[in-house]
């Protein structure tokens, strides 16, 4: 081994641990961006590694890439707005594999031949998992973009068809392994891999994207861990397992959030169920004036406001955080509620609100407010329906029972802003608005929250 | 790839998975979405794979040109995911030296 490789291999160690603590640091928001750095640095470090140590030939791609990644991804970054931040998460999903794939594409191209079944098989894994995530990431991209419409895509024997294509990508992955000179086998994988990805994630809907998102970051990392068994490359390794199983931690919080199992929010195909199976609540809607709402809001001690992905599409995290301002101001202690899968992506309401400039100290989760509920004297439900969906708790024959909610019901008065009356996104009833305590405030969300720190500041 | 070396990375891989779910497990709700984006940019590491394939010495072109478009898209995962991991985590910070000025006043 050459000088040049041994200090190849010990910048790859370097970025190992580098990226290992800055993960750790990401334990607290203090700590977190310092261990961002640190990764960056570790990252930097491999990437010069590899161009001393490598023996680079040629120059013009490694340069030409480098360059236009780094604008693209540069202006990416600027120009993300956070509302975005799932799409642009599932995009990097598909760019993340897509670069997978194709270095697997690639070592097969030119080193098919002198490969052990080991490496093969690894190879096989590499690829295929590359290529369905990339599809299927592009797809939950266009849907959460609204390019491509968000409602689940079903058709008769779709299960059954996905498993002919399924069985058929693995049936020549097992025949690329076992007989490499047919390269036939190696491009029926690739391309049934494509297919099978978008076949994945077309049947599923918007408010199962959380779920899928943190799949297919999963299945992205494990295809660049196969990427390092391939190259026999252990910073590789290293953090591809780490990114899988970040996926693979999120996706199991994620479904324990909607008491629901991967397969089922697969397979099942949620959205597209008009439930029937809600209690007839018979009760009376009651709604409510802007100045009576903002009477109740002004003169409670605790209110809580409950955001859901209706707050981010009317893009009212603004008007929220000013009204919660004023009520503070006033004396009111306000708090935030964050339900797990609010919004498209694992903490997604968490990064709206802080951009809007709530103090992270007042964003609570789940666990920790719903004891605080029956001492909350104002619930302020903003564009959430089916997390406060107390049928999730109190009828079991729900189509989402047993999903834990936010206990708003048991605040002394609930206030929901709402578009329209129309259902929530699983279409289903919601009995909360039927309560005595509740009562409805409709209209945009946003101009509903500026109204109501208006009438605030008049009170 | 010889037995030893699948065997270490075997080692590598599991014990990586080990680390992984003990670190990761201690990251808060709160930072869940800057969590994925900073694990993307840290796997946007096969951008390594990528560079060898785009020039190292041995690739006929083919395997340059496909290893261009990796390493393209493998440095938009790197450079966009951790500006942007870091865009969120100053929103994050900043909050608490705002926080901390209030008091002292």
């Amino acid at each position: 081994m050459s000088l040049t490789s041994y200090f190849m291999e010990a910048t790859y160690l370097v970025a190992s641990i580098l990226f290992i603590l800055a993960l750790k640091m990401m334990s607290h928001p203090e700590t977190a961006r310092k261990g961002m750095f640190l990764a960056e640095g570790g990252m930097f470090a491999a990437i010069i590694g590899t161009l001393v140590g490598a023996h680079i030939v040629t120059w013009v791609w490694i340069i030409a890439g480098l360059a236009v990644g780094s604008i693209i991804g540069a202006w990416m970054a600027i120009t993300v707005p956070m509302t975005a931040m799932p799409q642009r998460t599932a995009l990097s999903h598909a760019f993340g594999a897509l670069a997978a794939a194709l270095v697997g594409i690639g070592e097969f191209v030119t080193k098919a031949n002198e490969m052990g079944i080991i490496t093969r098989g690894a190879l096989g894994f590499e690829v295929m998992l590359g290529a369905l995530t990339t599809t299927g990431s592009l797809i939950a991209a266009g849907k959460l973009q609204g390019v491509i419409a968000g409602k689940p895509v079903q058709f008769r024997g779709q299960n059954a068809i996905n498993l002919i294509i399924g069985l058929g990508m693995v049936s020549s992955f097992v025949f690329f392994w076992i007989h490499p000179e047919i390269v036939a086998a190696f491009y029926m994988m690739l391309g049934l891999a494509f297919v099978f990805g978008v076949m994945l994630v077309i049947p599923i809907g918007s408010a199962d994207m959380p779920v899928v998102m943190s799949l297919l970051n999963s299945y992205a990392g494990l295809a660049a861990a196969a990427t390092g068994f391939v190259l026999g490359n252990n910073v590789l390794i290293i953090a591809g397992t780490l990114d899988g199983f970040s996926g693979f931690i999120l996706s199991v919080l994620m479904c324990k959030a909607m008491n629901r199992s991967i397969t089922n929010v697969l397979f099942g195909g949620f959205g597209a169920v008009i439930a029937e199976a809600s209690a007839d609540s018979g009760g009376v809607i009651r709604e409510i004036s802007l100045d009576d709402a903002a009477m109740q809001l002004a003169f409670a001690n605790r209110v809580v406001f409950v955001p859901g992905y209706g707050l981010a599409t009317a893009q009212a995290q603004h008007a929220c955080r000013e009204l919660g301002e004023l009520l503070e101001a006033r004396g009111v202690t306000v708090k935030y509620a964050i339900h797990p899968v609010a919004g498209r992506m694992p903490g997604h309401m968490n990064v709206l609100l802080a951009e809007a400039n709530v103090p992270y100290s007042s964003l609570y989760e789940m666990e920790q407010i719903n004891p605080e509920f029956p001492s909350t004297d104002v619930a302020v439900v903003i564009g959430a329906n089916d997390v406060v969906n107390p049928d999730a708790r109190d009828n079991p024959k729900s189509l989402i029972a047993g999903m834990p909610i936010l206990e708003v019901d048991r605040a002394k008065s609930v206030i929901v802003l709402k578009r329209g009356q129309g259902r929530g996104f699983s279409g289903l009833e919601n009995p909360l608005f039927f309560k005595p305590c509740t009562s409805m405030l409709y209209g945009d969300a946003k101009s509903s929250l500026s109204h109501l720190a208006q009438a605030v500041q008049h009170v | 790839m010889n037995p030893a070396v699948l065997i270490a990375s075997v080692y590598v891989f599991a014990l990586a998975a080990f680390l992984g779910y003990q670190v990761i497990s201690r990251v808060p709700p709160l930072l869940h979405t800057p969590l994925m984006s900073a694990t993307n940019a840290i796997s946007g590491i096969s951008l390594i794979g990528s560079l060898v394939l785009a020039g190292a010495k041995g690739y006929p072109l083919p395997a340059h040109i496909l290893g261009f478009v990796a390493v393209t898209t493998a440095t938009i995962n790197v450079v966009g995911g951790f500006g942007i991991t870091d865009r969120m985590l100053k929103m994050f910070g900043k909050r608490k030296t705002e926080a901390k000025k209030e008091i002292a006043k």
